[in-house]
């Protein structure tokens, strides 16, 4: 019998899953538009102009180091646009532009390319742009515009406001305990802060889409349920046992969850592959790590939010975790 | 119906691609005019050759005969003429001698086979092992293990509490054993009563997974006249049908590492091996023919075939209707484990369960390595709980220490990992390449240099 071309020969196994790093990304970035959305209804132009900034700087920044060091450009696993897009939700909506645009470089270049690209960085890259930003920019970074609701409100039309978070403890410091929480709900009610109709961050404002998203993905399997359900489990224990203890009553463990970072950070930044750990049993404790760093930072630091921090700082244990978490090889004893 | 009462954790699921096949009875393909019957067609010693040149042979004859203690007897698989010794290569890559016979399309059968079937005969342990070992039975599920060795009194008094015929079939493609247990389910409970014989064992359990209901079914029926014999469902997941794997989801002990799962006291042979057993002491008939899937869409017909061993794969595929399309890949065994040969001239052994002709429709598109983004599949899916990406880290970097401290040996090579990586990194043919590297403790392995 002959054969029209030579047969291929190679190792096994013969056939692939079709599961790809773009795949996975697209899927992110599916799960991430209900808040994209939502954040360019209650913020307007401002907000979609920091979007298309920080995923066009990421792109950018991101084919410029794999050109200059050679490497294969892989602009197409949409993981540098994903990486643009979830530092701009954590970016305040009115922030100038070059600001947005020189974070994503720092997210590209210093969190991610130095490291040796996907795969190999230590920190989540989105987070270290904020982080830096941070620091190099505390004023505009904590200018905070109120909701406008509209697509087509802009910067000109916002007026400054402060997030939830920052009242609250700005309050806790003037007014005894028993009092906060409910001169604060007179301003914020909890249906706005599911929906995001409040002050922040574009990210930090819809829990619920949020919520939504990262149901997705768990759905799709493309992260681990147990990251986001300790992480927000154990932020919400700790703060319960705080404000039943310091008088702060029971809206406070759900006026920390609703708020803030917490939501995208839980979902969407500690489930990043690369810099959670590989077990289980490590995940678990990477995300109880989370909640206490998280609770920490909010409650005795002079930051009102914590997310960015915490999970900058557990990036750094998760080599730790995973050497100390390894699972007992099936017919091994237990060492 | 009766699930098993426990589950492995990791596999991963896979389309299993077996309706074309599936459907397809069990047919007789056509005997060819010359069959290369190697010498090596069982784990351990080759068999040495008793024809020679110019003899005349009848179906069933022994024409090599077993050396040493793991080897196993092999029969003429037509009646014909020797016509010498021809070295050829096998799937697996390995050259051995063949024996070359030329069919006189008779089928002269050997007259120690006997006609009659489906009466169960009564015979003594040592019998029946006799007859496995005579008639050359070797595990059909791919290893072929001789099977007699199974069976054989353990020196240390261990004994084995239950016999599992493993009907799993869990790589896509295959149906071969799922044929053979709704075609020749009395053939199989006959074979497993005779292994309890020959085991001394009280209980047998056919595992079946569970997108072949139908045959559970057949089989829960067939059995319910025998108290001792019982059908167990198992949770479709590859690699299910891995001995291991299948004893825990059975019995829910692990087979230490190391160890065989007779030190669990269990036997475990393949469905297909049953038939042969009961072949075997029923009517004396050797191992020489066997069920084999033909699947893929590079084949016209695809189905189920009994072939002669020793048919050349061109020669089997022309049987089924030839080739169409344009055929990538030949795949003997499963598209997970099994080897890709580089043409259709090589010898069908008692071995070859499946010969899959894949076109591009049924191949991933080729991509390159990338750097691992370490998203944990490969752990999720690892059956046997090893950390596949830190095993690569180590190969790659030549650690063979710490590979071999990260039990890079308990690999079982069942390709789930490779099969769920995005970034399609060949994680188990590094763990092949360091594995023999550290089998050979550094000397004589290929130099892992020109890989890595």
């Amino acid at each position: 019998m002959q054969l029209e071309q030579p047969l291929i020969v190679s190792s096994s196994p013969h056939i692939h899953s079709g599961y790809t790093i773009s795949g996975a990304m697209r899927d992110v970035i599916y799960a991430l538009s209900p808040a994209v959305i939502a954040a360019v209804y209650f913020f307007g132009l401002q907000a979609f102009a920091v979007i298309l900034t920080c995923i066009l700087a990421a792109v950018l920044a991101e084919f410029c180091c794999q050109k200059i060091m050679a490497r294969p450009i892989t602009l197409s696993d949409g993981s540098a646009a994903l990486t643009g897009l979830l530092l701009a939700m954590c970016l305040p909506p009115a922030l100038p532009l070059w600001i947005a645009a020189l974070g994503s470089f720092f997210a590209i270049i210093i969190g991610k390319q130095v490291f040796g690209g996907l795969g190999c960085n230590v920190f989540n890259p989105a987070h270290i742009g904020r982080a830096i930003l941070l620091a190099s920019f505390p004023a505009q970074m904590t200018t905070w515009s109120k909701p406008q609701n509209s697509f087509a409100a802009f910067a000109t039309d916002a007026v400054s406001g402060s997030t939830p978070l920052a009242e609250l403890k700005n309050l806790s410091q003037q007014i005894p305990p028993q009092e906060v929480m409910t001169v604060i709900l007179e301003n914020i009610n909890f249906l706005d802060l599911v929906s995001g109709n409040t002050s922040g961050s574009l990210g930090e404002t819809s829990a619920l889409l949020l919520l939504l998203g990262g149901l997705y993905l768990i759905f799709r399997g493309h992260i681990d349920w147990r990251i986001p359900t300790f992480y927000l489990g154990s932020v919400f224990v700790i703060m319960f046992v705080y404000g039943i203890f310091h008088g702060y009553g029971f809206e406070f463990p759900l006026f920390h969850l609703l708020s803030g970072g917490l939501m995208i950070g839980a979902f969407f930044m500690a489930t990043d592959w690369v810099t959670s750990p590989l077990t289980y049993k490590g995940r678990i404790i990477f995300a109880l790590g989370l909640g206490f760093l998280t609770c920490l930072i909010r409650l005795k630091s002079s930051y009102t939010e914590g997310v960015c921090y915490a999970i900058l700082l557990m990036n750094t244990l998760t080599p730790l975790i995973d050497r100390y978490t390894k699972r007992r090889v099936f017919g091994r004893q237990e060492k | 119906m009766q699930y098993s009462s426990w589950f492995f954790q990791g596999g991963c699921h896979i389309p299993d691609y077996k309706k074309p096949v599936c459907s397809q009875p069990l047919l007789k393909a056509p005997v060819p005019e010359k069959v290369y019957i190697s010498v090596c067609q069982h784990l351990g010693a080759p068999a040495k050759p008793l024809v020679e040149k110019g003899d005349q042979v009848k179906l069933g004859d022994l024409i090599c005969e077993a050396q040493g203690f793991v080897s196993a007897n092999i029969h003429a698989s037509v009646s014909g003429t020797v016509l010498g010794l021809e070295k050829r290569p096998l799937a697996d890559g390995r050259f051995t001698d063949c024996l070359v016979l030329e069919n006189d399309g008779l089928d002269t059968l050997n007259p120690t086979i006997l006609k009659s079937k489906d009466t169960l005969v009564e015979l003594s342990a040592a019998e029946i092992r006799e007859k496995i070992q005579a008639c050359g039975i070797v595990g059909l599920g791919g290893a072929a293990f001789p099977t007699h060795i199974k069976y054989l009194p353990a020196q240390d008094g261990r004994k084995a509490e239950c016999i599992i015929l493993n009907g799993i079939e869990c790589e896509p493609y295959i149906s071969d054993d799922y044929r053979t247990m709704l075609d020749e389910a009395d053939r199989i409970i006959h074979g497993l009563l005779y292994m309890l014989k020959a085991a001394d064992c009280q209980q047998g359990i056919i595992a079946i997974e569970d997108n072949k209901k139908d045959a559970y079914e057949y089989l829960v029926q067939k059995t319910a006249t025998f108290a001792q014999l019982q059908v167990i469902l198992c949770k479709e997941r590859f690699p299910q049908g891995s001995e291991k794997q299948l004893v825990y989801s059975i019995t829910g002990q692990e087979v230490p590492a190391g160890k065989l799962p007779l030190d669990v006291g269990v036997i475990v042979n393949n469905v297909g091996t049953a038939v042969a057993v009961a072949n075997a002491v029923e009517q004396n008939l050797p191992l020489y023919e066997r069920p084999i899937t033909l699947n893929g869409s590079g084949i016209k017909n695809p189905g189920n075939y009994l072939v002669r061993i020793g048919t050349l794969y061109q020669d089997l595929a022309q049987s089924a209707g030839g080739l169409t399309g344009e055929v990538l890949k030949v795949i003997n065994g499963g598209p997970m484990m099994g080897f890709s040969v580089p043409h259709l001239e090589i010898p069908v052994i008692k071995n070859t369960t499946a010969l899959l002709f894949m076109t591009k429709k049924d191949l991933p598109d080729f991509a390159a390595e990338r750097h691992c983004v370490r998203c944990a599949r490969c752990l999720s899916a690892c059956p046997m709980q090893l950390e596949p990406t830190k095993l690569v880290h180590a190969i790659k970097r030549k650690e063979w220490e710490s590979a071999k401290t990260a039990d890079l040996l308990s690999c079982l090579e069942c390709g789930s990992c490779t099969y769920v990586c995005p970034a399609r990194i060949p994680l188990v043919q590094y763990f092949r390449l360091g594995k023999q590297y550290l089998a050979n403790d550094g000397q004589g392995a290929r130099n892992p240099d020109f890989i890595i």
